[in-house]
């Protein structure tokens, strides 16, 4: 009965399509998650090393990739997505469907995510800093042994953050044709006045953003209970 | 051990040069605690970093067991820190990693040491401080006592000959303060190692040091033995600290008292003995060369240290000529006075 009132209801839904574009956007959100972290970390830690007063001090190197970064983060994600078309193709020889939003999608995010793990970075006593040195420690092991494991707990909160700014990202990617949710949203719930199937999406990101949230947090509170 | 000669250091700040370290020169005997006391400003922080060259000198030199620290490479000068322990005012453990983790970190850095090892002189570590059962809890749930004991643990690891000590005991409340001097003095005593420690808390100086260099804007301004500095400081500003201020406003007192009643036959003198003399039964000596009289207003008998001493405060009573045959019997037997009125 319940599955009557619910097609009765939701009259214009699809159920299959719905759970195609949920996989698409799952797929959207985890690559771009991952690259976006593996590209943000390292740049953290770089803008974080060459900045004054630290182990690596390097006024030209820091400057411009603080520019770099401010320029990408300043580019609305909607312009930067048909400024990374002639990129994507040459990159993955398409810059269609779900897979071609993944470098605009990582465009977007990792500068952000970089500056995240910067600040995380500068909240490390330093002291710490001052004690590895102390120990005859390199700069490598600097990194491996004391600044990474101490910003872990933060870094996850960053990548919670990010994934969930990335949620939004991805709705924008699927009106210039990437799929996904968002897609959905636009092309049926706006275009076409289905209200019911535009509720259903959105919903859906409700529950994927809590998820996220109450994940990354519940890591989080595994890691700092120490 | 360590001759640090002719150090100068300072830091440009807003186009005006400050000078931090003003010629610093001193000599550390292996197997010594050193102390550098100083108000806060004065310079002690920056030197005890140029030690293990965290602060570069401007010029100068800093030879521990013969090698000039500010001449070597990078390589070299890793290699020379791994020898040197430190332990820091705010402890700087690592809150990612147990106990167990931030006492072998040091091993860890210098990846010459198999697990089994590491794992060996952890626990000699841990046992070494008191801290058996907390290998494997983190340092969030540690108390300030605690934390600097995992200090010292880590910077012990690697059995260096020397160990640093940037104001130890500073963040911690007497009680625990207490236990981590003697914490210290057990391991200069076992371990033999050599300790150079800055602070500007008399206490420290007091129980621990063998030497002590007053430093002031800069400069060394007294050096010597702590019990000497302590008890007989020459300069007017290591006066100011390390005579506590409840003695000297005591002294003002007993001098305001006795000016009422003037009289060149009576005297407020201040004896201190140190070491052997201690022990010595010095006042009756004088009283029965001379035909003087003493009243006790104060006295007190403790140690620096090693050292006994003692310190009365008297009341003479005699002519001009018993005071000159006290006088002379007082230098013969290597008391130190200070005839305050």
């Amino acid at each position: 009965m319940s599955l009557a009132i619910m097609n009765d209801l939701f009259t214009n839904i699809d159920w299959s399509e719905i759970s195609d574009a949920s996989v698409d956007t799952m797929f959207m959100l985890g690559f771009s998650v991952l690259f976006s972290t593996l590209i943000g970390i390292p740049v953290g830690l770089i803008l974080f090393l060459t900045g004054k007063d630290n182990l690596l001090e390097n006024k030209y190197i820091h400057n411009i990739l603080s520019f770099i970064i401010n320029v990408l983060r300043s580019i609305p994600f909607i312009i930067l997505l048909i400024m990374m078309i002639p990129l994507t193709s040459m990159l993955l020889g398409t810059s269609l469907g779900a897979k071609g939003t993944i470098p605009p999608l990582v465009m977007g995010a990792f500068p952000f995510f970089a500056r995240l793990v910067e600040n995380a970075l500068k909240e490390i006593d330093r002291g710490i800093l001052s004690m590895a040195e102390s120990c005859g420690a390199t700069t490598w092991q600097i990194i491996w042994h004391i600044l990474l494991p101490e910003v872990l707990p933060a870094i996850i909160a960053s990548i919670t953050v990010t994934a969930i700014a990335l949620v939004s990202y991805t709705a924008m990617a699927g009106a210039v044709g990437g799929g996904g949710l968002g897609d959905l949203a636009i092309r049926y719930g706006y275009q076409r006045f289905q209200t019911d199937v535009m509720l259903v999406t959105v919903v859906l990101m409700i529950i994927l953003v809590q998820a996220i949230q109450m994940l990354g947090d519940f890591i989080v509170k595994i890691m700092r209970k120490k | 051990m360590i001759k640090v000669s002719n150090l100068f250091k300072s830091y440009k700040v807003k186009k005006k040069q400050h000078s931090v370290l003003d010629d610093i020169s001193f000599e550390v005997g292996a197997g010594q605690v050193y102390g550098i006391i100083g108000r806060s400003g004065a310079g002690k922080s920056t030197l005890i970093k140029c030690l293990n060259l965290l602060e570069v000198p401007d010029s100068g030199s800093i030879m521990i067991d013969g090698v000039d620290i500010t001449k070597i490479s990078a390589k070299e000068l890793r290699k020379e820190r791994q020898q040197i322990g430190v332990i820091f005012q705010h402890f700087n453990l690592l809150s990612s990693k147990t106990i167990f983790e931030n006492i072998a970190l040091p091993l860890v850095l210098q990846s010459n040491y198999s697990k089994e090892e590491i794992k060996e002189q952890v626990n000699k570590m841990l046992q070494l401080v008191g801290l058996q059962d907390f290998a494997n809890k983190y340092p969030a749930s540690l108390s300030g006592g605690q934390k600097q004991r995992v200090g010292i643990a880590r910077a012990l690891i690697t059995k260096p000959k020397l160990l640093l000590s940037d104001e130890a005991t500073s963040a911690l409340d007497p009680q625990t303060t207490a236990s981590i001097l003697e914490l210290l003095l057990e391991i200069n005593q076992k371990l033999g190692i050599t300790i150079v420690l800055i602070t500007h808390e008399l206490e420290v100086v007091r129980k621990i040091c063998d030497k002590v260099a007053v430093i002031d804007s800069g400069k060394i301004i007294e050096e010597g033995d702590s019990a000497a500095i302590l008890l007989h400081p020459k300069e007017a500003l290591t006066r100011k600290l390390v005579i506590e201020e409840g003695f000297e406003l005591y002294l003002e007192n007993v001098k305001d008292f006795y000016s009422f009643e003037k009289s060149s036959e009576r005297h407020i003198i201040l004896l201190s003995f140190i070491g052997e003399n201690t022990y010595q039964p010095v006042l009756s000596n004088i009283s029965k060369a001379t035909d003087c009289h003493f009243s006790i207003l104060r006295g007190e008998l403790d140690r620096i240290k090693n050292t006994p001493f003692g310190q009365l405060l008297i009341e003479f009573q005699g002519s001009e000529s018993a005071l000159a045959t006290a006088k002379n019997i007082l230098k013969e037997m290597n008391v130190h006075y200070e005839i305050i009125y």
